[in-house]
């Protein structure tokens, strides 16, 4: 085989060619290049870390915003609740006393109707009275011929008006 | 073409020529003319210039040859990491050339370029390429492991919790093992290559008597045969070309492991 037959003639230039091709490769391509693009995968993978990073941090901030907004909000509906007690709270306050004002406003002016009314009747009463007693003299001697007193006449239409 | 020329010699495509009338270039002393095989070291390096600098466009996101190199340096970076640790990433830069080199040459010199009056020339078929790099390998052990640990490098000849008296006994069987490594290295690559070179040749040789013998009759199912298992050793020569370039790169960085790590 060649590899042995030629032994002797090549050896020196395979082991020479060999050393300066893989020589060049090493140098040129193995320190020269690959560290440059481990470097540029390396900084990929960075970013992608930090940018993962950055999204996770945005999104712990909008849970928190979020969290706050929600701790605000129950806040402010627990005041909105308050005031809406208190404002109904005055309003039935407000109304019922004024319910009360003119309540006893109506008591007195039926009182002083009444009042009226009671006082026109026992007026009215003492004017039947008086006309029903000055007819019944009359009527007494028109008919009887006899003269009644104003007095016992009064009683008499006393007593029969008492008697209904 | 000639009867006596029609027999194939399946060794041919091992021989070294001076190419360029170089073959008388010296350097004190030694011959180091130009020959078929440093023109494939040059093709194959070059090859890989080519390729790594296609994936140099330090682009963000990767297109498919960008892809593909970093997928490579990847690769290595990984099985230095796994092999070594931390501190095998030094390494990178060595093993990433002597696999990605091995690998060019293994591959282009598949290639068929006989279909168009070119002859590609495995140089990993030769055990003068293989044996430089795996001694280069050697050496690099030899000088980590001494620079690192100083004279207890030696300890790696002797395996915790060898018994006293077997120690001298193991000592030489592991300076034995240790020593051997180069040549195991260099041989493998070199032997499979050659194997699978010398095979489809010696089917290809099948292929064009038996198509001469015609009229035997038998001749061209022979040609036919041989034809079909030369197809599927092809293939198998492919995933060899990767697999003897993964084992040389993955044994060196083993071999490295014992001198950054000891046991």
């Amino acid at each position: 085989m060649p590899q042995i037959a030629q032994l002797a003639q090549t050896y020196s230039s395979q082991i020479f060619w060999v050393l300066v091709f893989f020589g060049l490769i090493f140098f040129v391509i193995g320190r020269g290049m690959v560290p440059r693009v481990m470097e540029n995968v390396s900084r990929r993978d960075d970013q992608i870390a930090g940018d993962l990073a950055a999204a996770q941090a945005a999104r712990d901030q909008a849970d928190g915003q979020e969290e706050a907004w929600r701790k605000r909000e129950t806040e402010n509906r627990a005041q909105a609740q308050a005031i809406i007690a208190k404002a109904k709270a005055d309003a039935a306050a407000a109304s019922e006393k004024k319910l009360a004002a003119a309540q006893s406003r109506l008591d007195k002016k039926l009182a002083d109707a009444e009042e009226q009314i009671s006082a026109a009747r026992a007026e009215a009463m003492t004017e039947v009275e008086a006309v029903a007693a000055d007819a019944a003299q009359d009527i007494v001697q028109r008919l009887a011929g006899v003269k009644v007193t104003a007095a016992s006449a009064k009683s008499a239409v006393k007593k029969a008006m008492s008697h209904g | 073409m000639a009867v006596e020329q029609a027999k194939v010699d399946p060794m041919h495509q091992f021989m070294i020529e001076p190419m360029f009338g170089s073959q008388h270039w010296e350097l004190a002393g030694y011959n180091i003319a130009f020959t078929n095989s440093a023109l494939w070291m040059a093709i194959a390096a070059v090859a890989l210039w080519i390729f790594v600098w296609g994936g140099m466009k330090r682009e963000l996101v990767p297109g498919r040859w960008q892809m593909a190199v970093e997928s490579f340096t990847g690769f290595i970076d990984d099985m230095l990491e796994a092999n070594i640790g931390k501190a095998g990433r030094k390494y990178v830069p060595y093993i990433f050339s002597l696999f990605m080199f091995i690998l060019f040459a293994n591959i282009l010199g598949l290639l068929p370029l006989g279909v168009v009056g070119l002859h590609a020339f495995t140089f990993t078929s030769h055990f003068t390429a293989t044996g430089t790099l795996a001694i280069m390998s050697f050496l690099i052990v030899l000088v980590v492991g001494f620079w690192k640990h100083k004279l207890h490098f030696f300890s790696l000849f002797v395996p915790h919790g060898t018994p006293l008296v077997m120690i001298p006994l193991i000592f030489v069987i592991e300076l034995v093992s240790f020593m051997v490594r180069p040549f195991s290295l260099g041989l493998r690559l070199f032997v499979a290559m050659m194997a699978g070179h010398v095979l489809l040749e010696v089917l290809s040789s099948f292929v064009i008597d038996g198509l001469n013998a015609m009229s035997s009759g038998i001749g061209p199912v022979v040609a036919l045969l041989s034809f079909v298992l030369m197809v599927a050793i092809c293939a198998l020569e492919i995933l060899v070309a990767g697999i003897q370039a993964y084992v040389f790169a993955l044994l060196a960085s083993l071999y490295i492991n014992d001198a950054e790590n000891l046991h």
